[in-house]
């Protein structure tokens, strides 16, 4: 008899767990997130609770006349779990809109499941990856941060008309996200006629880069490099200690705060290392630096200044109140008017003005920076160049941009 | 005699009762319900049954098992039409025959090399096999896609109706698991079966009465290999892709946790356990502050595995034994 009871007794539990699922309120507005809060990215993630919170609170938790309640759900930046929140908190939490991921492959495969809840709202919390929006996109995915290779505008042009650089070999991580910063890196530097000697693509996991140091060719101006945070931490290191000259470019991750903060003798030499991002340490618009004060005010255990993640989640939170404002709550008929509203919207954030284009991708500003340092040692990112306005074919036409294929290995090409 | 039919027919009922819950579940619960704690339970605990098999009867704990699901999943992965990476693409029945024979193969493979040790050093032994597959698929760009891996792989059509339909696929799921169940009961019970179970208790006595030892137990890493194969196959469908991530060391270790906390003295633990396992991965984040819901899914197992050593099935046999029942 054990066997039925055992079965009968773990459906009951089901269902019990089913039912006790909350009903919700009309008042309300229910809100997901999905983070990295495991995993590689846990720092990435702490930041965009925090991103949320902050955005939430300046709003007083209600937009539009409504309540607003947070749902978060964790991934540990891996596609299938990522999805699998997602299907949590809309399926079972019954949330209105979803806001999230954080990394390029999470974002991919959270919009391909957008497609099958044309019912829902999804906004991007930080993902990257040009084809979510680029190729194929989804109605109701809306991305207000600029993607990995917009994040590089402005970059080639800065280092051959600048610095003169007029060869380059490529190092970068062997995955979707390098690609896409070194194809927006080599869009312009090629246009200028920049040579592109070799590129060097470095397995995921790899911490010891000498191999890879050792193939980069002698008679480059530069070398472009593009991996993640403490990878880059990794080679920075291993580079200067083979004793190389050859000037460094750097892809997003490579000058941001978790790297220049890091301690070191590489430190020294990384002054004067050009990159860009959507966020700079070194912009001096006011609204930047009020949102810094705020920042550091209300976390004084966060970190020293806030994150391109923080910034994602921020001004994606941002849009979803500003556009549930501008309907008064209304997400009545599929959301159809709230959609439409985000699709309008002209956003002031800390950086500059955004807006979206018609595959609801974000067109924003681009700042070109080089790495230099603060009287008390610390270092930063100056801004040297400021891109307004940059789209996501960078300035060319749709058509041949989408034409030239997908960022990979070997797309694209001047050797 | 009489005993003996009544616990036969108490058997049956108790089979009855089970499938029409089963039958019934996906119609009464939300989709998320259906597919993301049904029908994933069933894919988990499928390859974890192949473990518990091993682990029960050969006593072999092989850490593995992910890998063999990860080998059927990616040669259905690479001969999909939506991946395309090897020019034109086969039917799907073939394909899918080519990854379940491929993943029967990794387990024979895999035993040929393991059979010659025990315990802790099969153990290491399998998990390195397991890590250098993972490495392969991670660092092999042109045909396991690196990194990035596979994905928007999907599930065949069928009379028009896609496998990966909830309802479809939750009975797919449930079809394919109580089919394996069923014959690794029956395979148990089998000549090969309890010689298996001989050589487990003990090696050089059926080696005296004339048994071959290791071809028993590379056959049962076979009998294993082809049950992880379609684990593999279902969670390819499930994910609609897969990364060197589906079955790295964590996912690895995963399916280990899954078969100790169902219990490892018999096949159902594994599903028992799986069950569990999945429904304190969803909801352990709603019960805690978000920082510490893996201190309570890692303390979950821990209170089972400390109470029970024997798992949850293990657990009700104590509480039946101690009321009496």
């Amino acid at each position: 008899m054990n066997r039925s009871r055992l079965f009968r007794v773990l459906c009951f539990g089901l269902f019990v767990c089913t039912l006790a699922a909350p009903a919700f309120a009309q008042t309300t507005v229910r809100i997901g997130a999905v983070m990295t809060l495991e995993g590689a990215f846990t720092l990435l993630g702490q930041e965009a609770v925090r991103a949320m919170e902050m955005a939430f609170e300046e709003a007083n938790y209600s937009a539009g006349g409504k309540r607003i309640e947070w749902l978060k759900e964790s991934s540990d930046g891996r596609p299938d779990i990522a999805v699998g929140k997602a299907r949590k908190l809309i399926e079972q939490d019954k949330v209105d809109i979803l806001i999230g991921p954080m990394s390029g492959g999470e974002g991919l495969a959270i919009k391909e499941y957008a497609r099958s809840v044309p019912e829902k709202t999804f906004i991007n919390g930080f993902s990257a990856a040009q084809e979510t929006t680029l190729v194929n996109p989804s109605p109701n995915f809306f991305r207000f941060n600029t993607d990995g290779a917009q994040w590089q505008a402005g970059l080639g042009n800065y280092v051959y008309d600048a610095k003169g650089y007029r060869t380059a070999a490529v190092v970068a991580g062997d995955y979707s996200f390098g690609y896409t910063q070194v194809l927006g890196f080599m869009t312009e530097f090629c246009a200028k006629g920049g040579k592109v000697k070799e590129k060097i693509w470095v397995p995921m996991g790899t911490k010891d880069f000498s191999s890879a140091i050792a193939r980069i060719p002698d008679n480059v101006d530069a070398v472009y490099v593009m991996f993640g945070g403490a990878d880059s931490v990794n080679f920075l290191t291993q580079y200067y200690q083979t004793g190389r000259k050859t000037p460094i470019i750097g892809g997003s991750n490579v000058t941001e705060q978790t790297v220049l903060s890091t301690k070191g003798p590489f430190q020294q030499h990384i002054i004067g290392v050009p990159s860009a991002h959507m966020v700079a340490d070194g912009i001096e618009d006011a609204a930047y630096k009020d949102y810094v004060a705020k920042y550091k005010k209300r976390f004084p255990d966060g970190l020293a200044a806030p994150s391109a993640p923080f910034y994602g989640y921020y001004v994606a939170t941002k849009a979803a109140l500003t556009a549930l404002g501008a309907v008064g709550g209304d997400l009545g008929g599929n959301q159809e008017k709230f959609r439409q509203a985000l699709a309008k919207l002209k956003l002031d954030t800390p950086t500059g003005p955004v807006s979206l284009d018609e595959n609801r991708q974000a067109i924003a500003n681009i700042f070109v920076t080089e790495v230099a340092q603060r009287p008390d040692g610390t270092l930063y990112t100056k801004v040297v160049k400021v891109m307004q306005g940059v789209n996501q074919t960078l300035g060319q036409p749709r058509d041949a941009f989408v034409a030239r294929g997908v960022p990979s290995r070997d797309n694209p090409s001047c050797p | 005699m009489p005993d003996r039919r009544k616990r036969r027919l108490a058997a049956a009922v108790n089979w009855v009762l089970f499938g029409a819950a089963v039958a019934v579940y996906p119609f009464l619960v939300p989709q998320f319900w259906v597919v993301n704690i049904g029908a994933y339970a069933v894919v988990l605990g499928t390859i974890t049954l192949s473990l518990t098999f091993l682990a029960a009867y050969g006593g072999m704990v092989s850490l593995a098992q992910m890998s063999i699901a990860g080998i059927s999943g990616y040669i259905l992965a690479v001969l999909s039409p939506h991946a395309a990476t090897m020019g034109g693409t086969p039917p799907w029945t073939l394909a899918l025959a080519t990854a379940l024979i491929g993943g029967t193969l990794g387990g024979l493979l895999i035993g040929l090399a393991a059979v010659r040790t025990q315990g802790i050093s099969l153990l290491m032994i399998t998990l390195a096999i397991g890590m250098i597959f993972f490495y392969l698929t991670q660092q092999n760009t042109t045909i396991f896609h690196g990194f990035d891996g596979f994905r928007g792989v999907q599930a065949p059509v069928i009379f028009g109706v896609s496998m990966r339909q909830p309802i479809v696929f939750y009975f797919l799921c449930i079809l394919s698991g109580v089919g394996l169940y069923a014959s690794v009961c029956y395979l148990v019970r089998t000549p090969f079966g309890l010689a298996l179970q001989g050589i487990r208790d003990n090696p050089r006595r059926l080696m005296a009465l004339g048994f071959w030892a290791g071809l028993h137990q590379v056959a049962a890493f076979g009998v294993a290999g082809f049950i992880a194969a379609v684990g593999g196959v279902l969670s390819l469908w499930y994910n609609g892709g897969i990364s060197p991530g589906s079955i790295g060391v964590t996912a690895m270790v995963n399916i280990l946790i899954i078969a100790v906390i169902g219990g490892l003295g018999h096949p159902k633990g594994a599903f028992i356990g799986a069950l569990l396992f999945v429904l304190v991965q969803n909801f352990a984040i709603d019960l805690v502050s978000r920082e510490r819901f893996n201190t309570l899914i890692g303390l979950t197992f821990l209170v089972i595995v400390l109470v029970s050593p024997d798992g949850l099935i293990g657990l009700w046999g104590r509480i039946r034994r101690k009321t009496g029942a």
